[in-house]
């Protein structure tokens, strides 16, 4: 019990008669990093406010590190690093200004603040701007001092709420680096809607729609749902389906038009190899064949629109 | 954490050229009515009068000032209290105090202190210029401490009611204006029930609890009414931004 840093049970929140969140309880361990997907308006930022204290929820309660949220929000609120969707910042102050005032706040002593900051600075690469307005910073940068106010006092929880939006492609890599590097020592719980950067720097995934969690689990077990049984094969002179299916491990073949095939098969088969060989033999004319994947998106799309599916 | 806080709004104060406008040209304006007064007194004073009809030099400059600085902040005050809250919220940036370990009072009263703590630059200032007549004459120290401790505490009275009209809404104009009408409305509240001395209004009225100050009188209603306006209204901010947090 003692690495479980994040305790969320049964959370629900109602404006008026919407019900933006409803029932999520998850928990999260020392050391992981949570990915929380969802399409628009799901609910990602209203958990997240709830998770850190900044909105009540309508039932349910969260715990930091064992540490209820509503009954010592200031206990609780020490060990958590936040930053909302738009960067709280002071644009009046600089760089090292804000740090220090985000150092201070959230406890650091006096005589630690110096160096917090500086280790702040470095590790979202902000040395260079230390005397700058915030004001005069690109989105980018600013961003990047959202982060920096968010870990500046070394939290036991850093909550980012869309961390890369409004970075470029080098800063991106940064920021994923780091968020890999936070979940090291620390728990992670991002939200974001760019899939890729889940799988790259997520352990755990969750998604929500409409208010509702629809998956919650490993990572892995999202890869796995991606790769499935299936392969892509091209042929110019494709046969009757029944001469595919008698392959072994063969278990479904669906044409897609213009010679290709997507051929199911059995968990843990490998007819790649027995397929090649038919063609060969029987001048099928294969000119095409591959895992086929389903991109993250459709995966996200199905859990997100099973209902309407259904 | 409030002294933190405090400072940081101190120092936001005098980031932007507003703090330092608004300091300067009060400090002209009462300067010039300090001159103005020592001026008057020379003339009505220089033997026009009988002896036992003078007035002390503190009072008469005195009254001078501070009467019209509490005119001059009745329109300084909410132009300094407007953006406390609502510009946070308009930039977005109370989450930052809402996630910092921090309580609620603490965030208010941090605010409130660090208002106060500009407001109190300025009436030590009104004090150090009236101090400086003691190079040519005697002065009475104890009516210039009522003064400017009632001038004070007017001050933190505004500032209480500015910093509650801020957490109301997005726009420190229009919190601005709400204060102005507000204390507008206080402070003349006395002029309107002035043919019932009886009525209860009149003890409402802000300037009613300020004059026996300007008289050199120290009285604990007054005191205790102040301090029952200043809790009143730091109570209702914190209720207001509570409400953020409950009703989202």
């Amino acid at each position: 019990m003692d690495n479980v840093t994040v305790e969320a049970s049964a959370l629900n929140r109602v404006y008026g008669s919407n019900a933006v969140v409803r029932d999520v309880s998850f928990s999260l361990s020392k050391g992981e990093v949570l990915g929380f997907l969802g399409p628009n308006g799901a609910g990602k930022s209203t958990t997240m406010k709830m998770l850190t204290g900044n909105l009540a929820p309508t039932s349910g309660s969260v715990k930091i590190c064992g540490i209820d949220i509503i009954d010592q929000p200031k206990e609780a609120k020490a060990l958590i690093g936040y930053l909302p969707e738009t960067p709280p910042l002071y644009k009046e102050l600089t760089v090292d200004e804000m740090l220090s005032l985000s150092a201070r706040l959230h406890g650091v002593s006096r005589s630690g603040v110096k160096k917090a900051v500086q280790i702040a600075k470095e590790r979202c690469g902000l040395t260079e701007m230390s005397r700058r307005l915030i004001e005069n910073l690109s989105k980018g940068y600013q961003q990047r001092v959202g982060i920096a106010q968010a870990i500046i006092h070394n939290p036991m929880v850093v909550i980012l709420d869309e961390p890369t939006v409004g970075l470029d492609p080098i800063q991106i890599r940064d920021i994923r680096a780091l968020i890999k590097e936070l979940g090291g020592e620390h728990s992670v719980i991002l939200s974001t809607h760019i899939l890729p950067e889940v799988e790259i720097v997520c352990d755990h995934v969750q998604i929500i729609h409409k208010g509702q969690l629809v998956f919650n689990g490993s990572i892995d077990v999202l890869k796995q749902q991606r790769h499935g049984n299936r392969l892509l094969v091209g042929l110019r002179n494709a046969p009757q389906a029944d001469v595919l299916m008698g392959i072994s491990g063969v278990v479904g073949v669906e044409p897609l038009g213009t010679g290709l095939l997507r051929v199911h098969h059995a968990e843990g088969a490998a007819p790649a190899e027995a397929i090649v060989q038919a063609a060969v033999g029987n001048g099928w004319g294969l000119y095409q064949i591959g895992p086929d994947q389903t991109s993250l998106e459709e995966v996200f799309m199905q859990l997100t629109y099973q209902e309407a599916a259904a | 954490m409030i002294f933190t806080l405090a400072g940081k709004e101190l120092r936001s104060m005098f980031s932007s050229p507003m703090g330092w406008v608004i300091l300067a040209l009060l400090q002209f304006i009462f300067g010039t009515f300090f001159y103005n007064g020592f001026d008057n007194y020379m003339q009505t004073m220089s033997g026009a009068i009988r002896p036992e009809q003078r007035v002390g030099v503190t009072e008469f400059v005195g009254r001078n000032v501070f009467s019209i600085a509490s005119i001059v902040m009745l329109i300084a005050v909410p132009l300094l209290s407007m953006r406390l809250i609502s510009e946070e919220r308009k930039n977005q940036t109370l989450p930052f105090l809402f996630s910092a370990p921090l309580t609620l009072t603490e965030i208010v009263i941090g605010k409130f202190a660090g208002l106060v703590g500009f407001l109190t630059i300025m009436v030590l200032i009104i004090g150090a210029m009236i101090s400086s007549l003691s190079l040519w004459s005697d002065l009475d120290f104890g009516y210039l401490a009522a003064n400017m401790l009632g001038l004070w505490l007017l001050v933190a009275s505004f500032s209480a009611l500015g910093i509650f009209m801020s957490s109301l809404t997005q726009q420190p104009i229009v919190a601005a204006i709400i204060t102005f009408v507000a204390l507008f409305g206080l402070m003349i509240l006395d002029y309107f029930f002035a043919s019932d001395p009886n009525s209860i209004f009149n003890y409402l009225s802000l300037m009613r609890h300020f004059e026996p100050f300007s008289r050199g009188l120290l009285d604990t209603r007054d005191l205790a009414y102040f301090f029952l306006f200043i809790l009143t209204f730091l109570t209702l901010t914190i209720r207001r931004l509570d409400a953020d947090r409950l009703r989202g």
